[in-house]
């Protein structure tokens, strides 16, 4: 990268300032060049920028990405589909339910089973990724909040956070990491008690984003932080290929639960909230109702749980198929053909046709797609994994220019980006 | 309101040969291009004729000891019409170069350097074409298919510290080589040498 500076040399100030006086329009044009990250607290991870600064105003902005690149694509090429489901977790990790069951859908819909999955599943799965939204929304806000400088934001929303965490911790046996799908399926079913749980998670969280919203939506401070600045027009916002609250926020009506619905979002009733004008303020707006209308859709969903609670009818979470989803182990220890299937699960894999697929999910920070191309067989040929945040970023040496260096801030806040989808 | 199927065949009817028959993959439709060098002029009539205006990702496939080696797969998205559709183009290794879209959907930049990236396929007229995920000057392309997944040892830029470690030699640094902390360590007494 070239990165070009400048010496400046400082003489004596009456000659300087006679020499300011006739080469004033030169010295406007001094620019000056400040490396932002890749550990900076607004970059949220391991963003590097490069600005070039007028005063402080940004001419220039250049992003260096790949500070965290894992190679997981490469990784994918090496293993079965199931044993790739933890990778997963790694992407955006503030919404690895969501992330599981992006990459199971997309999978399953290569072996052509999205319709067979029991409903029990798809409502579960529905309920992960909206707990998801909600967790990485809270994020989002409360991180964009705490670097424009509303620290009580961030405390509220982490409190909250937690109790998400912990319902993930007794429904996966982990906080973070949680590879909660399998191909065909889940891990387990609900357990004892949990639906309860996560309604009294419902019932608080409410409370505490209206409380958040009294801090923020009309405070004086924070509406001059955001409103008008990075504005990102309809055209702009497509043409850089933003998805999710980003692109929503611009004023396009596009959410994958609505045009291309997957799971059970069909028959669950939700809005998308739209933004008028695309600056940060429109961005932070659209999460806060996008929260809200996920906590009705967990609602909506615990209501319609087929099985209810505690499954008394024994609804399957997985599809009861050998050749797809690992058999019980009680039978694998006394049955010839479920010992067979298990080994065969294993050791191969689950036994993927020829062919290539897309499959893009409405992920909390936009549209997170994986297309594979198998060539048969356990592994894939290619798994290629567009992940939202790296799209999103794409649109910064348009939108940072302009702007002041303190906008730089909000600006990212806004965008809501997580670099280890990013940089993969 | 049209769907992915009409879309492909109005864009097979403007270009004729260069495009390839539609097919279907679980209800995916997938059009190939047949010369990687009009791809930009494909991408044009796209995305003004037929309304993809959302270019979703531009993906590298190395099918390495085939001729050609590389295919290049553009997942379109129209807003509009509500639709997916699949570009398919190849390109041989000799050659390794093919004309930008980031003229046509500005998102197609960093996907491309991306591609350049990790495969190695040139664009020619790209404004930026520089590595984007590994550091500048790295003399490989990681996701070819002839590129171990252990990585190949490469002269890192900077070394970050080339001090020992503040802890290094200290009581509770694991040597390399050496005990680990549990051995070196006993935490449950012995009943019988303690007492």
């Amino acid at each position: 990268m070239k990165v070009t500076t400048q010496e400046i040399q400082f003489g004596e100030a009456a000659t300087r300032a006679s020499h300011a006086a006739a080469e004033l329009p030169e010295l406007q044009g001094e620019k000056m060049v400040l490396n932002m990250g890749p550990s900076h607290p607004s970059t949220h991870g391991v963003l590097r920028i490069i600005l070039e600064l007028d005063g402080e105003t940004i001419t220039k902005a250049t992003p260096d990405v790949g500070y965290l690149h894992r190679g997981d694509e490469k990784i994918a090429e090496n293993m079965t589909w199931n044993q790739f489901v933890p990778y997963t977790d790694r992407l955006d990790y503030l919404a690895p339910m969501a992330n599981n069951v992006a990459y199971a859908l997309a999978v399953e819909k290569l072996l052509g089973i999205q319709d067979k999955l029991p409903p029990r599943c798809q409502y579960i799965r529905t309920i992960c990724c909206e707990l998801s939204r909600i967790s990485s929304h809270l994020l989002g806000i409360g991180c964009f909040a705490m670097d424009v400088g509303a620290m009580t934001v961030f405390l509220l929303t982490f409190t909250e956070r937690e109790k998400i965490y912990n319902l993930q911790e007794s429904l996966t046996g982990a906080r973070l990491t949680t590879s909660y799908t399998r191909i065909g399926g889940v891990a387990r079913d609900l357990p004892p008690g949990w639906v309860e749980q996560c309604r009294k998670f419902l019932r608080e969280v409410v409370v505490n984003i209206a409380e958040v919203e009294t801090l923020l939506t009309r405070n004086k401070i924070w509406v001059d932080r955001t409103r008008d600045i990075g504005v990102i027009p309809k055209a702009v916002a497509i043409d850089y290929g933003l998805t999710g609250p980003n692109l929503r926020a611009s004023g396009v009506d596009h959410d994958l639960r609505k045009k291309q619905p997957y799971l059970v979002y069909r028959d669950l009733e939700f809005d998308v909230p739209l933004g008028s004008v695309g600056d940060c303020y429109d961005r932070y707006l659209v999460r806060m109702e996008e929260l809200r209308q996920s906590v009705s859709l967990v609602h909506q969903c615990l209501d319609k749980l087929p099985g209810g609670a505690d499954n008394r009818t024994k609804e399957p979470v997985s599809i009861p198929d050998g050749k797809i989803t690992l058999p019980p182990k009680s039978k694998v220890l006394s049955s010839m053909e479920e010992l067979i299937h298990q080994f065969m699960l294993v050791t191969t894999g689950v036994n993927a046709p020829a062919g290539e697929v897309y499959f893009g999910h409405e992920n909390p920070k936009g549209e997170l797609g994986f297309y594979i191309n198998s060539r048969g067989g356990g592994t894939p040929y290619r798994l290629k994994i567009r992940s939202p945040s790296f799209c999103n970023l794409s649109v910064l040496p348009h939108l940072l220019p302009g702007h002041l260096m303190s906008d730089t801030v909000s600006i990212l806040g806004s965008l809501d980006f997580v670099m280890g989808e990013c940089d993969r | 309101m049209a769907n992915s199927l009409q879309l492909a065949q109005q864009l097979k009817a403007k270009f004729g040969d260069l495009i390839g028959e539609p097919v279907e993959f679980r209800g995916e439709w997938t059009v190939a291009v047949a010369d990687a060098q009009r791809i930009a002029e494909v991408g044009v009539f796209c995305k003004g004729e037929l309304g993809f205006d959302f270019l979703v990702d531009v993906c590298g496939v190395d099918n390495y000891g085939e001729d050609p080696r590389w295919t290049l797969v553009y997942e379109l998205f129209s807003l509009s019409h509500n639709a997916y559709l699949r570009l398919k183009t190849s390109v041989s290794e000799e050659k390794g170069e093919m004309p930008t879209v980031s003229g046509v959907w500005r998102t197609a930049d960093w996907h491309e350097r991306e591609v350049f990236d990790m495969m190695g396929v040139r664009f020619s007229g790209h404004p930026d074409l520089r590595r984007i995920l590994m550091w500048e000057g790295y003399p490989y392309h990681p996701l070819r298919k002839d590129f171990p997944l252990a990585g190949k040892p490469t002269d890192l830029p900077d070394v970050a510290f080339s001090k020992p470690a503040p802890l290094e030699g200290g009581p509770f640094v694991t040597l390399p080589g050496g005990k680990d902390s549990g051995a070196r360590e006993p935490r449950i007494r012995n009943p019988e040498t303690d007492y």
